[in-house]
């Protein structure tokens, strides 16, 4: 048992390492950015810009109205689903990994293309934005609902929702969201994270957005993308920690669009 | 199924068929109508637009030619493809290791906690950031290679340089071995006790028990998820073109210079590598939905 140990801890050591190397990294650089000593003013640059404000408050944006959208979408669909139409399940799961199989570069240019011309010119409005990230969270999205959904007896639910008189909209509404509350948060929570990363999309559509921006950055500075690098991936990690905290480890994930 | 299972799933059938009908679409249609507009249709077009001349719109196989008979294109498939399987090996690889260490390798919980949450962040950490943490630590006067300099060992004057296969290859572990620890980590968790138990008992080696009971296991599972972490690969793009400024001609690379309208670009071959990609990824996503499945027939 000892020995299985040690291997064990050698393992993690060297995970940890690898893990860890890059961060540190990108601290300490981040740390350098007044001669000759360490100090958080690359930090305060940042947070000082009105640019980096606009660009990750435009990207919050994008984020809420994409959680809100999938929410509005893929809850009825996964719900129904199990309630009433089992034969859907087959296409739509199909469909929901499709994202998985069309590189994002590729997906982009298709709607790009599509919604640039008459009469679909639409290309220019922010929810056309919203609607391809809705698209490209859905994969995380839709299987966060639809194991919660699994989860809980939806036909017991409904029964006696109906018994006591409830309509539709108060079933899924105030017993069935509130019962699968914890997968749409972790659902939600990858998508933020997924939107707030991503880079591709608002570029070609021409939107502000956070990854974009840092891509600029690091252009033109040196210190202030490290400082980024660092801030978006404590984002991203205080994110998944409340997924971990609420959910106790049960959000699927599944591959991502880098 | 019982006789009251019967009775309670026929109960609903007794009212009009119609209202059924109705409703049941009524609440699966948004997803159909709003997956056509903006994943099916925009995406159908690619192949479409793939068999069309780009400035003529006639129908034509010239792009598909195009493709086929240039080295430099083809070349583009085999160093996305040969970077996406020894990613996916060497995360897949290690990656396993890692969950069967703070599975199986008797670490306190919250170390396996702890590695689950930072796999969440990390598998998504990609891009801008994740090329900057690289370049801050192994670009020349990054701090690793700073350390080994002043141990005098610099691997810039061996060959090494980050920005390019080597170095990519290195910067996308990053985001596929926490992969694999998030997709392996239930096959591992439903591996018994009794099985290593029940081989031991009847005088196996510790080689045997891997050789004859774990792996054949844990096989398609094992298969699974490197087809998965392959496809991660393959579709990146992000990443590949904040490292090396599109310096390296990874088929997503030359589709973005091909579909950006530059002057050289042309967007028809654009289309026609696109669709090559989709079929790739298509042929992975198949294979590993396949392997899924026979997964969970062991693993309950």
């Amino acid at each position: 048992m000892k020995r299985g140990k040690f291997w064990a801890w050698f393992i993690m050591f060297l995970g940890i390492l690898y893990f860890f190397l890059p961060l540190v990294a990108t601290f300490i650089f981040s740390l350098k950015a007044r001669l000759g000593e360490l100090s958080f003013q690359a930090y305060f640059n940042i947070f000082k810009s009105p640019q980096f404000l606009y660009n990750f408050g435009a990207s919050v944006v994008w984020a809420t109205f994409t959680i809100i959208v999938g929410i509005l979408i893929f809850v009825p669909t996964a719900f129904v689903i199990r309630l009433r139409v089992p034969k859907a399940r087959s296409p739509v799961e199909f469909i929901t990994l499709l994202p998985f199989v069309i590189p994002p570069i590729v997906y982009v240019f298709g709607l790009v293309r599509t919604y640039s011309q008459p009469p679909l010119l639409i290309v220019d409005n922010p929810a056309l934005l919203v609607a391809a990230y809705t698209i490209l969270s859905m994969p995380y999205m839709y299987r966060s609902v639809d194991t919660g959904i699994r989860a809980i007896d939806v036909r017991t639910l409904t029964e006696a929702a109906q018994s006591l008189g409830a309509s539709w909209p108060t079933i899924i509404l105030r017993v069935i969201l509130p019962n699968i509350r914890t997968a749409i948060l972790s659902g939600a929570f990858l998508s933020f994270a997924i939107v707030i990363g991503e880079l591709i999309l608002a570029g070609y559509l021409v939107k502000p957005a956070f990854a974009p921006y840092m891509a600029y950055v690091m252009q033109q500075k040196a210190f202030e993308p490290a400082a980024m690098a660092i801030v978006s991936f404590a984002l991203t990690w205080i994110a998944m920690g409340i997924i971990q905290l609420i959910g106790r480890g049960r959000g699927v994930q599944v591959g991502a669009g880098h | 199924m019982t006789v009251s299972d019967a009775v309670k799933r026929d109960a609903p059938q007794a009212r009009p068929a119609r209202t059924k009908v109705s409703w049941a679409w009524l609440g699966v249609l948004p997803f159909f109508i709003f997956t056509f507009l903006f994943l099916i249709y925009p995406s159908s077009t690619i192949v479409i637009r793939s068999f069309q001349d780009s400035v003529t719109k006639a129908f034509t196989f010239e792009n598909i030619n195009k493709l086929l008979h240039s080295q430099y294109l083809i070349q583009s498939y085999w160093i996305s493809i040969k970077l996406s399987l020894i990613t996916a090996l060497g995360g897949g690889f290690f990656g396993f290791l890692l969950a069967y260490a703070a599975i199986r390798g008797g670490l306190p919980k919250s170390m396996y906690a702890a590695l689950m949450t930072f796999s969440g962040v990390a598998s998504n950490f990609a891009g801008v950031p994740l090329a900057f943490a690289f370049i801050a630590l192994l670009s020349p006067t990054g701090l690793l290679i700073g350390w080994m300099r002043a141990l005098g060992y610099n691997p810039y004057f061996h060959g090494f340089t980050l920005y390019t296969f080597t170095g990519l290859a290195i910067v996308y572990m990053y985001f596929q071995f926490p992969l694999m620890v998030l997709v392996i980590a239930p096959a591992i968790e439903g591996m018994r006790r009794e099985w290593l138990e029940a081989s031991e008992n009847l005088g196996a080696s510790s080689f045997q028990y891997w050789r004859y009971v774990a792996l054949p296991i844990l096989g398609p599972a094992l298969l699974g998820t490197m087809i998965l972490l392959f496809g991660n690969a393959f579709g990146a793009y992000a990443t590949a073109q904040a490292l090396t400024g599109g310096q390296i001609n990874l088929v997503t690379i030359v589709i973005g210079s091909e579909l950006r309208g530059d002057v050289l670009g042309n967007a028809g071959v654009g289309y026609a590598l696109s669709l090559g990609m989709v079929v790739i990824m298509a042929l992975a996503i198949v294979g590993y939905t396949a392997l899924q499945r026979r997964t969970e027939r062991w693993l309950r």
